[in-house]
């Protein structure tokens, strides 16, 4: 079976046709080399961070060097990472697929992200070879306002720039989803991953401007000395962190509402089942998105906020419990008596699953004021957000990008070789994220780089697992890139899957379908199974 | 294009009541209402901008996503304030 | 006339006709001005909390503040929104030499509205309120009149940007309408960029109270 003659990516070969493109498809991949090399970079750190927590002295890198090499992690990890690699990567190339339009709305905005992206993204880099960062992708003031005599402004103000390529996306998106729909496709006739679009794009636009404002801020302070969070200078330290969290709360649902969008694709298809109570789960992102914005006080219990603020942020802090485990309720539901089939992708949705259920469960004692004084700024906190952040957002995103693989690249990967990475993955997390839990709660502080001996175990423990992990995400970058060119050609629907997506070629043709397809029934219609038994 | 095209009238009309309404905000600072200042200043900021939006922006002539979007906006305005304010207000509450 | 509006060279290729393309742009226009009350949102969080705070040196800082400078300023940015409002009412009509008459007028108010601005900020500089080591105020409030200030600066350094940007958007729909691409037909843009200077001038309409109003009576 050939690949069909014209599609996206053999419509031009130039690096013009690349870098000046306006096809969703082709940006897709602009963004996917982007984040991929933003990851590597981030992970760079990670791994010298590991390497000093292998010995409880801070024999590795000096102390200054260790706050550099935590916040420049953090930075590239959460802005230029986590926060753009679904929606940008795979949102991009789905979301005018599964709704059958030509494009976004705005290709040239789409384009233009792209390269506000990689601006801010320049701007950080700068900031890292001229000498790093040392506050903590945080930038708690009044260190990173007055103390600090690292590199904050061109982070900052990387971190400012890219935002507008997130407001941007978001924007899209939501103008798509709202204007672009093909005849016949109702809200509630959109997959679920539209729809986790959707609730993430919320949080783009009406989280992100905030967090302009505030990195703004805190480069006019550097500058020109304004002292809005300067307690010398009246102002209040704690507001900066009112205004940080009311974006970087949020920014948590912007990493996992898309794997979440993902995983519900996924267990339909592999279940061959519609997904159970698929209204719950289409509100439940929305649920997310709107709650996600009223809970930022539970970062800041020990800061010095009123006991009553934190009290009512505490309260709405349990209430997201309610959307998440409906998610997972569902999930699970939907598997019950499906047809499941282990491919790939179901492996990583499954792992997904148990790791969000753990990383949400520890996110309630978070929410909790009395027990949260205990672990804040412990290593349970860095375990709890791992396994949102690692555990969630990139089990999601591993599993879309091998589920949407063969649509991507037209080839089919190497299953084998898939399935052991997606098992190593899973072990090499979790030995590395759980001891941090016990470490945690045994009252190991986040940022140092030495410890007391007897924390040594559970330290090496976790640095034997990232490299596992290392290796985890090395292997699907070999079996991917080979599979470009000699990849099985996998065919319009490799999986049998329902969604406009597999309708047309694979890959798709630049103005994705030959003719506007025509809905006419909800998503994830499945035959029924005939005796199929696993 | 089936726009509505509105009356030159409306938008005279509109353009004086936010002449007036400035003269009035700027005026009324002079006298001592109390807090009533404050109130009086933000209600007519308030009610200027309305009267922009609805008839210079059109949004009385649009569709209701249009309303959605606006009120989606300053609502989540609303939660950044009276979650922030909601911490500064009641940190003397103790003691 | 579908058929016609399907080959109007200014619609996109992704678009079906020109009614979804209006529609599509100008709910992006307003997502935009979304994210733009937010953007205003934080320094309007920030001021919240220090006028709460610093309330007396807060009116003693805005008295400082060139009164009638800022409500001219008001007024001349409520009429650039009418000429703005009148120049997409002649877009609708097809009257592109009232047109281009009254975006170039709404540009000049911009101009003058920035240049007043100017004026106060060089008044402002000639007396020493420009926060810094430079800074001079009555001791009682010396610490908190520059925050005021502070803000006063930030807010509307941002907001004249803003109107910097509205300039250069109405600079190219001045050069559209010249060319003739703006018509009774395809007159989005000029509405979409109506939209934006409209909220401008929003936001003037707030902070005009917010920083210049507060304790006049108390002198």
């Amino acid at each position: 079976m050939p690949l069909p003659p014209q599609h996206y990516l053999n419509n031009g070969y130039g690096v013009k046709s690349w870098l000046l493109t306006r096809d969703h498809k082709r940006i897709a991949l602009l963004y996917l080399a982007a984040v991929t090399f933003f990851f590597f970079i981030g992970g760079a750190f990670a791994v010298v961070i590991r390497l000093e927590l292998a010995t409880p002295a801070g024999d590795l890198v000096s102390d200054e060097t260790y706050n550099k090499l935590f916040t420049m992690h953090g930075v590239m990890m959460v802005f230029f990472f986590l926060i753009p690699v679904i929606p940008a990567v795979l949102g991009n190339f789905l979301v005018p697929l599964m709704i059958g339009a030509k494009d976004l709305a705005f290709p040239k905005l789409n384009l233009a992200s792209w390269y506000i992206y990689m601006l801010g993204g320049l701007f950080t880099l700068y900031a890292l070879v001229t000498g790093g960062v040392d506050t903590g992708w945080t930038f708690y003031t009044p260190f990173s306002t007055v103390s600090s005599t690292t590199k904050v402004i061109p982070t900052a103000l990387g971190i400012f720039i890219t935002g507008f390529s997130s407001i941007l996306t978001g924007l899209n998106f939501i103008v798509t989803i709202h204007r672009m729909r093909a005849p016949g496709m109702r809200w509630f006739r959109m997959p679920l991953f539209l729809w986790s679009m959707y609730a993430t794009s919320l949080i783009f636009v009406l989280g992100t401007p905030v967090i302009a404002i505030t990195v703004l801020l805190i480069a006019a302070e550097r500058v020109f000395q304004f002292g809005f969070f300067d307690p010398a200078r009246g102002g209040d330290p704690v507001l900066f962190q009112h205004l940080f969290w009311f974006y970087s709360h949020p920014a948590v649902y912007i990493m996992v509402l898309p794997s979440m969008g993902i995983v519900s694709e996924i267990v339909a298809a592999f279940c061959r089942k519609q997904v159970f109570g698929y209204e719950f789960v289409a509100f439940s992102s929305l649920a997310i998105a709107v709650l996600g914005f009223l809970v930022w006080g539970h970062h800041m219990f020990i800061a010095g906020e009123s006991v009553y603020a934190a009290l009512i942020f505490s309260i709405l802090s349990f209430l997201v419990a309610i959307p998440s485990a409906v998610k997972v309720f569902n999930w699970t539901a939907t598997m019950y008596k499906g047809s499941i089939s282990w491919d790939t992708p179901m492996l990583y949705a499954i792992g997904f699953i148990g790791l969000f259920t753990v990383g949400g469960l520890t996110g309630l004692f978070l929410a909790a004021v009395g027990l949260d004084v205990h672990v804040t700024d412990t290593y349970f906190i860095i375990a709890h957000f791992h396994y949102i952040m690692v555990g969630g957002t990139i089990m999601g995103y591993l599993g879309g990008l091998h589920y949407w693989w063969p649509k991507i690249s037209g080839r089919q990967y190497n299953e084998a070789l898939a399935k052991l990475s997606a098992g190593i993955i899973f072990v090499g997390f979790n030995l590395t994220f759980f001891p941090q839990f016990v470490l945690g709660y045994l009252g190991m502080p986040r940022r140092y780089h030495a410890y007391p001996p007897e924390f040594q175990v559970l330290n090496v423990l976790s640095s034997a697992g990232a490299s596992i992990l290392g290796v985890g995400y090395l292997i699907p970058m070999v079996y991917l890139m080979w599979s470009l060119r000699y990849g099985k050609v996998a065919g319009s629907n490799p999986w049998g899957a329902t969604g406009l997506e597999w309708t047309t070629t694979s890959p798709p043709p630049t103005d994705n379908f030959t003719q506007t397809p025509i809905v006419t029934q909800e998503p994830y219609v499945y035959p029924r199974v005939e005796g199929r038994v696993a | 294009m089936s726009e509505l095209i509105l009356p030159k009238r409306v938008y005279y009309t509109i353009f004086a009541i936010l002449l007036l309404c400035t003269y009035l905000t700027w005026q009324l600072a002079y006298f001592d209402l109390g807090p009533l200042n404050t109130v009086a200043a933000l209600g007519i900021a308030v009610f200027k901008s309305v009267l922009v939006v609805l008839f210079f922006m059109h949004a009385k002539y649009s569709t209701r996503l249009t309303w959605v979007v606006g009120i989606a906006g300053v609502f989540w305005l609303g939660i950044l304030l009276a979650l922030t304010m909601g911490d500064y207000l009641t940190r003397g509450w103790v003691n | 006339m579908p058929e016609l509006a399907h080959h109007h060279p200014a619609l996109a290729h992704q678009f079906e006709n020109l009614a979804q393309q209006k529609e599509a742009s100008t709910l992006g226009m307003w997502v935009f001005l979304v994210t733009e009350i937010l953007f205003f949102g934080g320094l309007f969080a920030t001021y919240c909390v220090y006028r709460h705070w610093y309330a007396d040196a807060f009116t003693a800082a805005s008295r400082e503040l060139i009164v009638w400078a800022g409500t001219t300023n008001t007024a001349v940015l409520i009429t650039s929104s009418l000429t703005m409002a009148l120049a997409v009412r002649a877009a609708q009509t097809g009257e592109r030499r009232l047109l281009m008459t009254l975006l170039a007028a709404t540009m000049a108010l911009g101009c003058v509205f920035l240049g007043i601005k100017a004026f106060e900020y060089y008044s402002e500089y000639i007396v020493h309120h420009v926060p810094g080591p430079g800074f001079q105020f009555e001791a009682e409030h010396y610490r908190h009149a520059q925050l005021f200030f502070s803000l006063y600066f930030m807010m509307t350094g941002l907001h004249a940007i803003h109107m910097i940007i509205g300039l250069a958007v109405m600079a190219v729909m001045w050069w559209l309408s010249y060319r003739g691409i703006i018509t009774a037909e395809y007159y989005n843009p000029v509405e979409v960029s109506g939209l934006y200077w409209h909220f401008v001038d929003i936001v003037w309409i707030f902070l005009f109270p917010l920083l210049y109003l507060i304790g006049r009576h108390a002198h």
